[in-house]
């Protein structure tokens, strides 16, 4: 049935074909790259693309499509592993302010405000200057920018439902807070948050692109796409493939999630039926 | 022997000036397999009593005595057990996403209760449901066969008391005498005790042996269901809504309408 509408939804099904691609390719990058991404050979640095090179080489001579190959998997590797950590912990502190209310609400609230009170760029740069440069701690850097959104919808759903008969019938049966917001809130906002997820992905590669290109992502030599575009800046006039090719990919991978995540809003959110 | 009995229960809402006092030092009885009935207006306090006497309401003062054993505000898994609560929407009181099966068998994997499958298998024919329900879900079920689910869901801790806020009034007419019909089978089969709200005086005659007339937070009347129906009632207020029930008496023969 989700499927159906998918398919009835082009630009979601085209945002879901680039991301079901971007996950082929990062499965399958030593099959799909035609040189090894971190092979130097100054003899044919700068290189513009040809039939051997497809998008050119890069200051040491790098093949830029391999590395685009290995990029992506850098990439997905960040926007999942962000994901994974962001959703739960988003959850817990949203459904459990909301459940709880009072004093734990407020103190909970009051520190997702914070959070969210800073551009999220700016925190994660700050966070990842503070953690030091590496891939992991870009991951812990945009998980600690991408969670109070997570936590403020978790808890208005929450909210919806805290004092609906269901939710009373199974506490005046004995449920505890754990066994109704894990089987019967999460069921309830599991699609709202999976959307919001899905929205997110775009700001997570963006994010973790911009450190990236800061130098505080992954590190040389590791492909990843913002240090990539990053590093053809200075050869932006002679090069253009340097920056033009990393830069196009975030933005295709980027806008995909952006319409996958707004199809399945219209297809999950019933408020939208 | 009684199975309830509460004295000088008290609720407020809120604390310090704006505290709303919802019960007032109400005290009643109720004795095992009898069908204690709840009236009065809207927001006088009907729901409260249950929710008090449900576990769901922690803040009150006074006593409740459940079947021999005081009940603190905070109850233990057993003590809920004691009482089950049956709501009147039957479209808000099942979780929309869990199926028949898993409505029901939650209690049961909370209480830690053995025999799952075939206590759902019981509790789903002594509502007059066939065992295939449990794999439906909600939105694929009538009202009143939610109604039966939600009372299901109730009878399956075996609780010695029912607690049933209006459970027949979001239902069509002809499915109010079926729901009420089996409720009363089950008092009689399960020997239960009922407390039931409802503002349907037809209702209150079917199930009820007496009946308490509330207002703003007080008991002013506790009647019963003989006496009521004579119109042998004491408190003016209990006159008013037993006039207000029969609907509205003309004082004045109508006048002739033209048609045309
Ligand atoms: N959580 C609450 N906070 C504050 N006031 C409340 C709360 N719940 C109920 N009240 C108030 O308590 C009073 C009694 O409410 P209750 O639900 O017991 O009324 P009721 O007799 O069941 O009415 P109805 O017939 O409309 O269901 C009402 O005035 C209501 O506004
Ligand atoms: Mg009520």
């Amino acid at each position: 049935m989700l499927w159906l509408s998918l398919v009835g939804n082009p630009l979601a099904l085209g945002g879901l074909i680039v991301v079901a691609v971007l996950v082929v390719i990062s499965a399958l990058a030593p099959l799909l790259s035609t040189h090894d991404p971190i092979a130097q050979d100054l003899a044919f640095a700068l290189k513009p693309p040809s039939l051997a090179n497809w998008f050119g080489t890069d200051e040491f001579g790098r093949d830029v499509y391999s590395r685009l190959v290995y990029g992506a998997r850098t990439t997905l590797y960040i926007s999942i592993l962000v994901t994974v950590i962001v959703a739960p912990i988003g959850f817990v502190i949203g459904a459990t302010a909301g459940y709880l209310g009072g004093w734990v609400d407020t103190i909970l609230m009051r520190i997702t405000d914070i959070f969210l009170s800073f551009p999220s760029l700016v925190l994660a740069l700050a966070f990842s200057a503070a953690l030091g440069p590496g891939i992991e701690n870009a991951v812990i850097a945009i998980a600690l920018t991408v969670w109070p959104p997570i936590a403020r919808l978790a808890r208005a759903e929450t909210l919806t439902f805290r004092h609906a008969d269901f939710v009373v019938a199974a506490e005046l049966q004995g449920a505890g807070m754990g066994r109704v917001l894990l089987h019967h809130i999460v069921p309830l906002c599991a699609p709202s948050i999976i959307i919001r997820l899905t929205l997110n992905m775009s700001s997570i590669i963006l994010t973790a692109a911009g450190l990236g290109f800061l130098g505080l992502g992954a590190q040389p030599p590791m492909p990843e796409w913002g240090a990539m575009a990053a590093s053809g800046r200075q050869y932006l006039l002679d090069a253009w493939w340097l920056t033009t090719v990393p830069g196009v990919a975030i933005l295709v991978v980027s806008l995909a999630f952006n319409l996958l995540g707004d199809g399945l809003r219209d297809i999950m959110d019933p408020r939208n039926a | 022997m009684t199975m309830i009995k509460v004295e000088n229960l008290a609720v407020s809402y809120g604390h310090g000036h704006n505290a709303l006092k919802v019960l007032r030092d109400v005290s009643f009885e109720v004795a095992k397999g009898e069908t204690f009935g709840l009236v009065g207006e809207s927001g006088c306090g009907k729901s409260t009593v249950l929710g008090a006497l449900a576990g769901r309401i922690k803040n009150w003062s006074g006593s409740i005595v459940i079947d021999g054993e005081g009940a603190d505000p905070k109850r233990t898994k057993s003590q809920l057990a004691k009482q089950q609560m049956v709501f009147q929407d039957p479209f808000g009181s099942i979780h929309p996403r869990h199926t028949i099966g898993r409505t029901l068998l939650e209690p049961l994997e909370i209480q830690g209760m053995d025999r799952r499958h075939e206590r759902i298998e019981e509790v789903l024919r002594d509502v007059g449901l066939s065992h295939n329900f449990r794999y439906r879900f909600p939105h694929q079920l009538s009202g009143g066969q939610r109604q039966r689910v939600a009372i299901a869901r109730a009878l399956i801790l075996k609780p010695r008391i029912l607690l049933l806020d209006e459970p027949t009034s979001a239902l069509d007419v002809s499915i109010q005498a079926e729901i009420l019909n089996l409720l009363k089978d089950l008092r009689e089969r399960e020997n239960l005790t009922y407390v039931l709200v409802s503002h349907d005086m037809a209702v209150i005659a079917h199930l009820c042996d007496r009946i308490a007339v509330m207002h703003d937070g007080i008991f002013v009347e506790v009647t019963t269901r003989s006496s009521l129906f004579r119109g042998d009632v004491a408190h003016p207020y209990t006159r008013n809504l037993l006039d207000g029930s029969r609907g509205y008496v003309a004082t004045k023969p109508p006048r002739e309408v033209a048609v045309g």
